[in-house]
Protein backbone atom coordinates (compact mmCIF):
# COMPACT_ATOMS: atom_id res chain seq x y z
CA UNK A 1 0.00 0.00 0.00
CA UNK A 2 1.31 3.57 -0.70
CA UNK A 3 2.03 6.01 1.49
CA UNK A 4 -1.65 7.70 2.05
CA UNK A 5 -0.37 10.42 4.13
CA UNK A 6 -0.60 13.02 1.19
CA UNK A 7 -4.04 11.64 0.57
CA UNK A 8 -7.63 13.01 1.49
CA UNK A 9 -10.97 10.88 1.29
CA UNK A 10 -14.55 11.59 0.70
CA UNK A 11 -17.23 9.51 2.77
CA UNK A 12 -18.36 8.60 -1.20
CA UNK A 13 -14.96 6.76 -1.39
CA UNK A 14 -12.73 8.76 -3.67
CA UNK A 15 -9.81 10.57 -2.80
CA UNK A 16 -8.15 13.35 -4.15
CA UNK A 17 -4.25 14.41 -3.63
CA UNK A 18 -2.52 17.46 -4.13
CA UNK A 19 -0.28 17.77 -7.41
CA UNK A 20 1.92 21.32 -6.90
CA UNK A 21 0.55 24.75 -5.93
CA UNK A 22 -2.99 24.79 -7.91
CA UNK A 23 -3.51 20.48 -8.97
CA UNK A 24 -4.64 17.86 -7.39
CA UNK A 25 -5.29 14.24 -8.52
CA UNK A 26 -8.93 12.35 -7.94
CA UNK A 27 -9.45 8.46 -8.02
CA UNK A 28 -11.48 5.83 -5.95
CA UNK A 29 -10.10 4.19 -2.96
CA UNK A 30 -9.06 0.97 -2.95
CA UNK A 31 -11.86 -0.13 -0.26
CA UNK A 32 -14.53 1.03 -3.11
CA UNK A 33 -12.53 -1.35 -5.96
CA UNK A 34 -12.54 -4.22 -3.53
CA UNK A 35 -16.21 -3.70 -2.89
CA UNK A 36 -17.31 -3.11 -7.30
CA UNK A 37 -14.87 -5.70 -8.56
CA UNK A 38 -13.53 -5.58 -11.94
CA UNK A 39 -13.63 -2.49 -13.41
CA UNK A 40 -15.60 -2.98 -17.33
CA UNK A 41 -15.28 0.75 -17.51
CA UNK A 42 -15.52 5.04 -16.60
CA UNK A 43 -17.81 7.17 -17.90
CA UNK A 44 -15.15 10.28 -17.16
CA UNK A 45 -15.85 14.34 -17.42
CA UNK A 46 -14.37 15.81 -20.31
CA UNK A 47 -11.18 18.36 -19.78
CA UNK A 48 -12.63 21.65 -19.35
CA UNK A 49 -15.48 20.55 -17.54
CA UNK A 50 -16.22 22.37 -14.08
CA UNK A 51 -17.08 20.47 -11.02
CA UNK A 52 -18.53 21.67 -7.62
CA UNK A 53 -17.54 19.87 -4.44
CA UNK A 54 -19.99 17.03 -4.38
CA UNK A 55 -20.82 17.40 -7.63
CA UNK A 56 -21.15 13.91 -9.56
CA UNK A 57 -18.36 13.89 -12.17
CA UNK A 58 -19.14 10.55 -13.91
CA UNK A 59 -19.26 6.61 -12.89
CA UNK A 60 -17.40 3.29 -12.85
CA UNK A 61 -19.36 0.19 -14.29
CA UNK A 62 -18.05 -2.97 -12.71
CA UNK A 63 -19.17 -6.59 -13.01
CA UNK A 64 -21.31 -6.11 -9.77
CA UNK A 65 -22.70 -2.67 -10.08
CA UNK A 66 -22.62 1.01 -11.52
CA UNK A 67 -21.37 3.61 -8.89
CA UNK A 68 -21.63 7.56 -9.57
CA UNK A 69 -18.60 9.33 -9.05
CA UNK A 70 -18.42 12.81 -6.54
CA UNK A 71 -15.88 15.23 -6.95
CA UNK A 72 -13.76 15.86 -3.52
CA UNK A 73 -13.21 19.17 -4.65
CA UNK A 74 -14.00 22.57 -6.48
CA UNK A 75 -12.42 23.00 -9.93
CA UNK A 76 -11.80 22.44 -13.42
CA UNK A 77 -10.75 18.70 -14.92
CA UNK A 78 -7.28 20.13 -16.69
CA UNK A 79 -7.39 15.98 -17.46
CA UNK A 80 -8.58 12.33 -17.97
CA UNK A 81 -6.71 9.69 -17.54
CA UNK A 82 -6.29 7.81 -20.87
CA UNK A 83 -5.13 5.05 -19.93
CA UNK A 84 -7.79 3.56 -17.32
CA UNK A 85 -10.03 4.10 -20.28
CA UNK A 86 -8.01 1.32 -22.46
CA UNK A 87 -6.81 -0.59 -19.07
CA UNK A 88 -9.56 -0.40 -16.65
CA UNK A 89 -8.26 -3.11 -14.76
CA UNK A 90 -5.37 -0.08 -13.59
CA UNK A 91 -8.26 1.52 -11.01
CA UNK A 92 -8.71 -2.45 -9.33
CA UNK A 93 -4.68 -3.09 -9.25
CA UNK A 94 -3.07 0.42 -8.51
CA UNK A 95 -6.40 2.48 -7.42
CA UNK A 96 -4.26 5.02 -5.51
CA UNK A 97 -1.32 5.42 -8.59
CA UNK A 98 -2.00 4.47 -11.87
CA UNK A 99 -5.62 4.32 -11.68
CA UNK A 100 -6.02 8.04 -11.57
CA UNK A 101 -9.34 9.21 -13.19
CA UNK A 102 -8.97 13.11 -13.34
CA UNK A 103 -6.38 15.62 -12.76
CA UNK A 104 -8.48 18.97 -11.24
CA UNK A 105 -7.03 22.28 -11.10
CA UNK A 106 -7.86 23.76 -7.91
CA UNK A 107 -8.16 27.27 -6.39
CA UNK A 108 -7.44 27.63 -2.19
CA UNK A 109 -7.31 24.60 0.50
CA UNK A 110 -9.34 21.38 0.00
CA UNK A 111 -12.66 21.15 2.17
CA UNK A 112 -11.81 20.70 5.70
CA UNK A 113 -14.47 18.32 6.33
CA UNK A 114 -12.53 15.70 3.85
CA UNK A 115 -11.31 12.97 6.02
CA UNK A 116 -7.77 11.37 6.47
CA UNK A 117 -6.29 8.11 5.75
CA UNK A 118 -7.02 6.97 9.37
CA UNK A 119 -10.36 8.54 9.85
CA UNK A 120 -11.29 7.08 6.30
CA UNK A 121 -10.36 3.66 7.18
CA UNK A 122 -12.31 3.70 10.17
CA UNK A 123 -15.46 4.83 8.20
CA UNK A 124 -14.72 2.60 5.52
CA UNK A 125 -14.72 -0.85 7.77
CA UNK A 126 -18.00 0.36 9.22
CA UNK A 127 -19.58 1.06 5.54
CA UNK A 128 -19.54 -2.69 4.71
CA UNK A 129 -22.19 -3.59 1.93
CA UNK B 1 -18.45 -15.14 6.21
CA UNK B 2 -22.17 -15.05 6.86
CA UNK B 3 -23.56 -16.20 9.50
CA UNK B 4 -25.04 -19.99 9.09
CA UNK B 5 -23.74 -19.82 5.72
CA UNK B 6 -22.48 -23.79 5.06
CA UNK B 7 -18.70 -24.81 4.16
CA UNK B 8 -17.47 -26.84 1.69
CA UNK B 9 -15.09 -29.43 2.40
CA UNK B 10 -11.83 -26.88 0.73
CA UNK B 11 -13.29 -23.95 2.41
CA UNK B 12 -9.68 -23.52 3.89
CA UNK B 13 -8.30 -24.25 0.64
CA UNK B 14 -10.50 -21.23 -0.50
CA UNK B 15 -8.93 -18.86 2.11
CA UNK B 16 -5.90 -19.93 1.70
CA UNK B 17 -5.74 -19.28 -1.99
CA UNK B 18 -6.70 -16.14 -1.63
CA UNK B 19 -10.97 -16.72 -1.88
CA UNK B 20 -13.02 -13.69 -1.66
CA UNK B 21 -15.88 -16.16 -0.58
CA UNK B 22 -19.86 -14.55 -0.46
CA UNK B 23 -22.84 -16.12 0.00
CA UNK B 24 -24.20 -18.52 -2.19
CA UNK B 25 -27.25 -20.90 -1.98
CA UNK B 26 -26.53 -20.98 1.80
CA UNK B 27 -22.81 -21.77 1.46
CA UNK B 28 -19.69 -19.85 1.51
CA UNK B 29 -18.03 -20.02 -1.15
CA UNK B 30 -15.57 -18.15 -3.61
CA UNK B 31 -16.19 -15.59 -5.70
CA UNK B 32 -13.05 -14.52 -7.14
CA UNK B 33 -9.41 -15.18 -6.33
CA UNK B 34 -8.52 -11.50 -7.36
CA UNK B 35 -10.13 -11.03 -10.56
CA UNK B 36 -12.94 -12.21 -11.76
CA UNK B 37 -11.52 -10.64 -15.64
CA UNK B 38 -8.04 -12.38 -14.88
CA UNK B 39 -9.98 -15.85 -13.79
CA UNK B 40 -12.33 -15.96 -16.95
CA UNK B 41 -9.27 -15.39 -19.31
CA UNK B 42 -7.27 -17.75 -17.97
CA UNK B 43 -10.19 -20.19 -18.19
CA UNK B 44 -10.17 -19.48 -22.14
CA UNK B 45 -6.55 -19.19 -22.90
CA UNK B 46 -5.57 -21.76 -20.25
CA UNK B 47 -6.88 -23.25 -17.70
CA UNK B 48 -9.17 -22.68 -14.75
CA UNK B 49 -9.87 -24.58 -11.71
CA UNK B 50 -13.07 -24.68 -9.68
CA UNK B 51 -14.35 -26.07 -6.77
CA UNK B 52 -18.66 -26.97 -7.61
CA UNK B 53 -19.01 -28.79 -4.19
CA UNK B 54 -21.92 -27.18 -3.19
CA UNK B 55 -23.89 -28.94 -6.10
CA UNK B 56 -25.72 -31.70 -5.54
CA UNK B 57 -25.54 -34.91 -6.10
CA UNK B 58 -28.28 -37.98 -5.91
CA UNK B 59 -27.57 -41.64 -6.34
CA UNK B 60 -30.77 -43.53 -8.04
CA UNK B 61 -30.58 -47.17 -7.70
CA UNK B 62 -33.20 -50.09 -8.00
CA UNK B 63 -34.84 -52.18 -11.15
CA UNK B 64 -37.22 -49.55 -11.12
CA UNK B 65 -34.54 -46.81 -11.59
CA UNK B 66 -34.96 -45.92 -15.09
CA UNK B 67 -38.56 -46.25 -15.22
CA UNK B 68 -38.51 -43.24 -12.22
CA UNK B 69 -36.13 -41.30 -13.73
CA UNK B 70 -38.20 -41.47 -17.16
CA UNK B 71 -41.60 -40.14 -15.46
CA UNK B 72 -39.16 -37.46 -14.20
CA UNK B 73 -37.13 -35.58 -16.44
CA UNK B 74 -38.39 -34.39 -19.95
CA UNK B 75 -35.04 -35.69 -22.13
CA UNK B 76 -35.11 -39.57 -22.77
CA UNK B 77 -32.48 -41.42 -19.90
CA UNK B 78 -33.13 -44.75 -22.41
CA UNK B 79 -30.64 -43.17 -24.96
CA UNK B 80 -27.56 -43.61 -22.63
CA UNK B 81 -25.63 -46.54 -21.52
CA UNK B 82 -22.90 -46.87 -18.59
CA UNK B 83 -20.96 -44.46 -19.45
CA UNK B 84 -23.10 -41.90 -20.74
CA UNK B 85 -24.59 -38.75 -19.42
CA UNK B 86 -27.53 -36.05 -20.43
CA UNK B 87 -28.59 -32.70 -19.83
CA UNK B 88 -32.69 -31.94 -19.08
CA UNK B 89 -35.05 -30.85 -17.26
CA UNK B 90 -37.68 -32.07 -14.60
CA UNK B 91 -41.12 -30.44 -14.99
CA UNK B 92 -44.04 -29.81 -13.00
CA UNK B 93 -47.19 -30.94 -14.54
CA UNK B 94 -47.92 -27.03 -15.83
CA UNK B 95 -44.80 -27.16 -17.59
CA UNK B 96 -42.53 -24.97 -14.70
CA UNK B 97 -38.93 -25.82 -14.12
CA UNK B 98 -38.13 -27.42 -11.15
CA UNK B 99 -34.70 -27.86 -11.67
CA UNK B 100 -32.50 -28.22 -14.66
CA UNK B 101 -29.68 -30.93 -14.24
CA UNK B 102 -26.85 -34.14 -15.47
CA UNK B 103 -28.21 -37.44 -15.26
CA UNK B 104 -25.56 -39.88 -15.65
CA UNK B 105 -25.93 -43.48 -16.31
CA UNK B 106 -23.01 -45.74 -13.93
CA UNK B 107 -22.12 -49.08 -14.06
CA UNK B 108 -24.74 -50.11 -11.59
CA UNK B 109 -27.89 -47.08 -11.32
CA UNK B 110 -27.61 -43.54 -12.19
CA UNK B 111 -26.61 -40.35 -10.99
CA UNK B 112 -28.37 -37.10 -10.60
CA UNK B 113 -26.62 -33.98 -10.51
CA UNK B 114 -28.61 -31.00 -8.89
CA UNK B 115 -28.29 -27.30 -8.43
CA UNK B 116 -27.37 -26.27 -4.96
CA UNK B 117 -29.75 -24.03 -4.66
CA UNK B 118 -32.63 -26.42 -5.44
CA UNK B 119 -31.52 -29.09 -3.33
CA UNK B 120 -34.04 -29.45 -0.92
CA UNK B 121 -37.12 -29.01 -3.33
CA UNK B 122 -35.39 -31.49 -5.73
CA UNK B 123 -34.97 -33.85 -3.22
CA UNK B 124 -39.14 -33.56 -1.69
CA UNK B 125 -39.84 -33.39 -5.29
CA UNK B 126 -37.84 -36.44 -6.26
CA UNK B 127 -39.29 -38.24 -2.75
CA UNK B 128 -43.04 -37.74 -4.11
CA UNK B 129 -43.06 -38.91 -6.90
CA UNK B 130 -40.81 -42.39 -6.21
CA UNK B 131 -43.81 -44.19 -4.86
CA UNK B 132 -45.10 -46.59 -7.40
CA UNK B 133 -41.36 -47.37 -8.83
CA UNK B 134 -39.52 -50.09 -7.50
CA UNK B 135 -36.19 -47.40 -7.16
CA UNK B 136 -34.31 -45.89 -4.10
CA UNK B 137 -32.88 -42.54 -3.48
CA UNK B 138 -29.88 -41.60 -1.69
CA UNK B 139 -28.19 -37.92 -1.19
CA UNK B 140 -24.52 -38.58 -1.36
CA UNK B 141 -24.39 -34.34 -1.78
CA UNK B 142 -22.75 -34.13 2.12
CA UNK B 143 -19.83 -36.90 0.84
CA UNK B 144 -19.31 -35.79 -2.70
CA UNK B 145 -16.95 -32.64 -3.93
CA UNK B 146 -16.75 -32.03 -7.55
CA UNK B 147 -14.27 -30.12 -8.80
CA UNK B 148 -13.92 -28.42 -12.73
CA UNK B 149 -10.77 -28.19 -14.96
CA UNK B 150 -11.92 -26.44 -17.67
CA UNK B 151 -9.72 -24.79 -20.66
CA UNK B 152 -7.55 -26.32 -23.65
CA UNK B 153 -5.17 -26.91 -21.11
CA UNK B 154 -7.63 -28.93 -19.04
CA UNK B 155 -7.11 -32.27 -20.47
CA UNK B 156 -2.99 -32.15 -20.26
CA UNK B 157 -3.33 -31.49 -17.08
CA UNK B 158 -5.91 -33.98 -15.68
CA UNK B 159 -4.14 -36.84 -17.93
CA UNK B 160 -0.80 -35.78 -16.43
CA UNK B 161 -2.67 -36.88 -13.04
CA UNK B 162 -3.95 -40.17 -14.67
CA UNK B 163 -0.74 -41.87 -16.55
CA UNK B 164 -3.24 -45.29 -16.98
CA UNK B 165 -5.95 -43.49 -18.39
CA UNK B 166 -6.14 -42.31 -21.86
CA UNK B 167 -8.48 -39.27 -21.55
CA UNK B 168 -8.98 -38.37 -25.57
CA UNK B 169 -10.99 -41.78 -25.30
CA UNK B 170 -13.40 -39.89 -22.90
CA UNK B 171 -15.51 -38.03 -25.75
CA UNK B 172 -18.52 -35.00 -24.51
CA UNK B 173 -21.29 -36.04 -22.01
CA UNK B 174 -19.10 -39.51 -21.12
CA UNK B 175 -17.43 -40.58 -17.97
CA UNK B 176 -15.76 -43.31 -16.34
CA UNK B 177 -14.05 -44.10 -13.02
CA UNK B 178 -10.31 -43.64 -12.76
CA UNK B 179 -7.33 -42.27 -10.73
CA UNK B 180 -7.00 -38.55 -10.95
CA UNK B 181 -3.58 -38.07 -8.31
CA UNK B 182 -4.07 -40.82 -6.80
CA UNK B 183 -7.61 -39.67 -6.09
CA UNK B 184 -10.35 -42.17 -6.97
CA UNK B 185 -12.41 -40.23 -8.88
CA UNK B 186 -15.49 -39.78 -11.27
CA UNK B 187 -13.97 -37.80 -15.22
CA UNK B 188 -16.57 -36.58 -16.51
CA UNK B 189 -15.89 -34.79 -20.09
CA UNK B 190 -18.71 -31.73 -19.17
CA UNK B 191 -18.59 -28.14 -18.10
CA UNK B 192 -20.08 -25.12 -17.29
CA UNK B 193 -17.79 -23.03 -19.49
CA UNK B 194 -17.80 -23.41 -23.09
CA UNK B 195 -14.50 -25.18 -23.18
CA UNK B 196 -12.67 -28.47 -23.09
CA UNK B 197 -12.37 -30.12 -19.68
CA UNK B 198 -13.29 -32.19 -17.24
CA UNK B 199 -15.53 -32.32 -14.02
CA UNK B 200 -14.02 -34.20 -11.58
CA UNK B 201 -16.46 -35.79 -8.62
CA UNK B 202 -14.55 -37.46 -5.55
CA UNK B 203 -15.19 -37.97 -2.08
CA UNK B 204 -15.14 -35.21 0.44
CA UNK B 205 -12.90 -36.64 2.60
CA UNK B 206 -10.12 -36.61 -0.59
CA UNK B 207 -10.82 -33.01 -1.73
CA UNK B 208 -7.51 -30.97 -0.26
CA UNK B 209 -5.63 -33.77 -2.26
CA UNK B 210 -7.06 -33.82 -5.49
CA UNK B 211 -7.12 -30.11 -5.21
CA UNK B 212 -3.45 -29.76 -4.26
CA UNK B 213 -2.51 -32.01 -7.02
CA UNK B 214 -4.65 -30.41 -9.82
CA UNK B 215 -3.15 -26.85 -8.75
CA UNK B 216 0.31 -28.29 -8.59
CA UNK B 217 -0.36 -29.91 -11.50
CA UNK B 218 -1.72 -27.44 -13.44
CA UNK B 219 1.11 -24.58 -12.78
CA UNK B 220 3.25 -25.27 -15.93
CA UNK B 221 -0.10 -24.50 -17.91
CA UNK B 222 -0.69 -21.55 -16.34
CA UNK B 223 -3.78 -22.99 -13.88
CA UNK B 224 -5.23 -20.97 -11.88
CA UNK B 225 -8.47 -21.03 -8.99
CA UNK B 226 -11.50 -19.48 -10.88
CA UNK B 227 -14.73 -18.64 -8.70
CA UNK B 228 -18.18 -17.97 -9.18
CA UNK B 229 -17.78 -14.48 -11.31
CA UNK B 230 -16.06 -16.05 -13.60
CA UNK B 231 -18.37 -19.16 -13.65
CA UNK B 232 -21.31 -16.99 -14.44
CA UNK B 233 -19.50 -15.09 -17.28
CA UNK B 234 -18.06 -17.67 -19.07
CA UNK B 235 -21.46 -19.52 -19.00
CA UNK B 236 -23.16 -15.75 -20.13
CA UNK B 237 -20.74 -16.23 -23.09
CA UNK B 238 -21.58 -19.94 -23.70
CA UNK B 239 -25.02 -19.61 -23.76
CA UNK B 240 -26.22 -21.66 -20.76
CA UNK B 241 -28.98 -21.32 -18.68
CA UNK B 242 -29.20 -20.46 -14.91
CA UNK B 243 -31.41 -21.67 -12.97
CA UNK B 244 -33.04 -18.95 -10.64
CA UNK B 245 -32.26 -16.26 -13.58
CA UNK B 246 -33.08 -17.79 -17.02
CA UNK B 247 -35.14 -20.55 -15.86
CA UNK B 248 -37.58 -21.08 -12.83
CA UNK B 249 -40.90 -22.60 -11.98
CA UNK B 250 -42.57 -19.62 -13.80
CA UNK B 251 -41.28 -20.45 -17.50
CA UNK B 252 -41.23 -24.28 -19.71
CA UNK B 253 -38.10 -25.05 -21.09
CA UNK B 254 -39.87 -24.52 -24.66
CA UNK B 255 -39.91 -20.90 -24.01
CA UNK B 256 -36.47 -21.28 -22.49
CA UNK B 257 -35.31 -22.45 -26.10
CA UNK B 258 -34.55 -25.69 -24.19
CA UNK B 259 -37.20 -27.90 -26.45
CA UNK B 260 -34.03 -30.39 -27.37
CA UNK B 261 -34.25 -31.43 -24.17
CA UNK B 262 -37.62 -32.50 -24.54
CA UNK B 263 -38.17 -35.61 -25.94
CA UNK B 264 -42.22 -36.84 -25.84
CA UNK B 265 -41.87 -39.54 -27.79
CA UNK B 266 -40.23 -41.34 -25.16
CA UNK B 267 -43.23 -41.66 -23.32
CA UNK B 268 -45.15 -40.24 -20.22
CA UNK B 269 -43.29 -37.96 -18.37
CA UNK B 270 -44.24 -35.33 -15.71
CA UNK B 271 -45.58 -32.02 -17.83
CA UNK B 272 -46.14 -34.39 -20.72
CA UNK B 273 -49.37 -32.86 -21.75
CA UNK B 274 -48.71 -28.81 -20.80
CA UNK B 275 -45.12 -29.14 -22.94
CA UNK B 276 -47.13 -30.46 -25.82
CA UNK B 277 -49.35 -27.33 -25.43
CA UNK B 278 -46.67 -25.11 -25.56
CA UNK B 279 -45.05 -26.26 -28.32
CA UNK B 280 -48.01 -25.78 -30.86
CA UNK B 281 -48.23 -22.02 -29.07
CA UNK B 282 -45.08 -21.01 -27.53
CA UNK B 283 -45.75 -18.29 -24.69
CA UNK B 284 -42.40 -16.77 -24.94
CA UNK B 285 -39.16 -16.79 -27.06
CA UNK B 286 -35.32 -16.75 -25.20
CA UNK B 287 -33.02 -14.24 -27.05
CA UNK B 288 -29.79 -13.34 -26.68
CA UNK B 289 -28.42 -9.50 -27.20
CA UNK B 290 -25.05 -8.58 -27.72
CA UNK B 291 -24.52 -5.04 -26.50
CA UNK B 292 -21.68 -2.61 -27.14
CA UNK B 293 -18.44 -2.59 -24.73
CA UNK B 294 -19.69 0.60 -22.56
CA UNK B 295 -23.12 -1.43 -21.80
CA UNK B 296 -23.43 -3.27 -19.29
CA UNK B 297 -27.66 -5.22 -19.27
CA UNK B 298 -28.47 -6.95 -15.75
CA UNK B 299 -31.29 -9.31 -14.42
CA UNK B 300 -34.90 -7.22 -14.49
CA UNK B 301 -34.21 -4.81 -17.36
CA UNK B 302 -36.70 -4.36 -19.14
CA UNK B 303 -36.48 -5.03 -23.29
CA UNK B 304 -38.71 -3.28 -25.86
CA UNK B 305 -39.10 -3.23 -29.42
CA UNK B 306 -39.69 0.75 -30.21
CA UNK B 307 -42.23 1.55 -28.02
CA UNK B 308 -43.54 -1.55 -26.77
CA UNK B 309 -42.49 -3.55 -24.10
CA UNK B 310 -42.03 -7.02 -25.32
CA UNK B 311 -40.08 -8.64 -22.35
CA UNK B 312 -36.78 -8.38 -19.74
CA UNK B 313 -33.29 -9.33 -19.17
CA UNK B 314 -32.98 -12.96 -17.04
CA UNK B 315 -29.09 -12.72 -17.18
CA UNK B 316 -27.29 -9.87 -17.65
CA UNK B 317 -23.55 -9.37 -17.76
CA UNK B 318 -20.39 -8.49 -19.57
CA UNK B 319 -18.70 -11.13 -21.33
CA UNK B 320 -14.64 -10.50 -21.14
CA UNK B 321 -13.70 -12.34 -24.37
CA UNK B 322 -16.32 -10.98 -26.66
CA UNK B 323 -15.71 -7.48 -25.08
CA UNK B 324 -19.77 -6.35 -24.57
CA UNK B 325 -22.32 -6.68 -22.54
CA UNK B 326 -24.15 -9.81 -22.78
CA UNK B 327 -28.20 -10.06 -21.85
CA UNK B 328 -30.22 -13.25 -22.21
CA UNK B 329 -34.16 -12.74 -21.39
CA UNK B 330 -37.72 -13.56 -22.46
CA UNK B 331 -39.68 -11.43 -25.11
CA UNK B 332 -43.11 -12.07 -26.92
CA UNK B 333 -43.06 -14.74 -29.16
CA UNK B 334 -43.13 -12.68 -32.04
CA UNK B 335 -39.78 -10.46 -30.89
CA UNK B 336 -37.51 -13.09 -30.95
CA UNK B 337 -36.14 -13.73 -34.28
CA UNK B 338 -32.68 -13.21 -34.51
CA UNK B 339 -31.37 -9.86 -36.50
CA UNK B 340 -34.95 -8.35 -34.91
CA UNK B 341 -33.55 -4.83 -33.69
CA UNK B 342 -34.83 -4.61 -29.85
CA UNK B 343 -33.87 -1.65 -26.76
CA UNK B 344 -33.37 -2.32 -23.87
CA UNK B 345 -33.33 -0.11 -20.96
CA UNK B 346 -30.53 0.19 -18.84
CA UNK B 347 -31.24 2.67 -16.13
CA UNK B 348 -34.48 4.43 -15.80
CA UNK B 349 -33.26 8.03 -14.10
CA UNK B 350 -31.29 9.01 -16.20
CA UNK B 351 -32.75 7.27 -19.15
CA UNK B 352 -30.12 4.72 -21.06
CA UNK B 353 -31.05 2.92 -23.96
CA UNK B 354 -29.35 0.18 -25.61
CA UNK B 355 -29.99 -0.95 -28.83
CA UNK B 356 -28.94 -4.62 -30.30
CA UNK B 357 -30.72 -7.17 -32.45
CA UNK B 358 -31.25 -10.19 -31.41
CA UNK B 359 -28.69 -12.96 -32.24
CA UNK B 360 -28.87 -16.85 -31.64
CA UNK B 361 -26.93 -17.93 -29.14
CA UNK B 362 -24.81 -19.62 -27.93
CA UNK B 363 -22.82 -15.66 -28.21
CA UNK B 364 -19.30 -17.31 -27.91
CA UNK B 365 -18.05 -21.26 -29.61
CA UNK B 366 -14.92 -21.92 -28.95
CA UNK B 367 -12.70 -22.66 -32.09
CA UNK B 368 -12.78 -25.66 -33.38
CA UNK B 369 -15.63 -26.96 -31.93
Amino acid sequence: MPDLSAYRFTTTHEWVKREGEAEALVGITDHAQSQLGDVIFLELPKVGTTLAAGARFGAVESVKAASDLYSPVEGEVVAVNQEVSSAPELVNQDPHGRGWLIRIRVAGDLPAELLDSAAYDSFAQADSH
Amino acid sequence: MSEGAKQVPLDRAHRAQGGQMVPFAGYSMPLHYGSIRGEHLAVRERAGLFDVSHMGEVNVTGRGALGFLQELVTNDVSRLGPGRALYTVMCRPDGGVVDDLLVYQLEDGYLCVINAARHDVDLDWMRQHLSGHDAEIEDVSAETVLLAVQGPAAKEIVQSLSPGAELESIRYYHHRPGEVGGVESRISRTGYTGEDGFELYARAADADSLWSELLEAGVPHGLVPAGLGARDTLRLEAGFRLYGQDIDEAHDPLSAGLGWVVKPAKGAFLGREALARAALSPPQGFVGLKLGPREIPRHGHPIFQESRRVGEVTSGSFGFTLGAGLAMGYVDPGSSSPGTELRIQLRADPPQWAVAPVVALPFYKRPGS
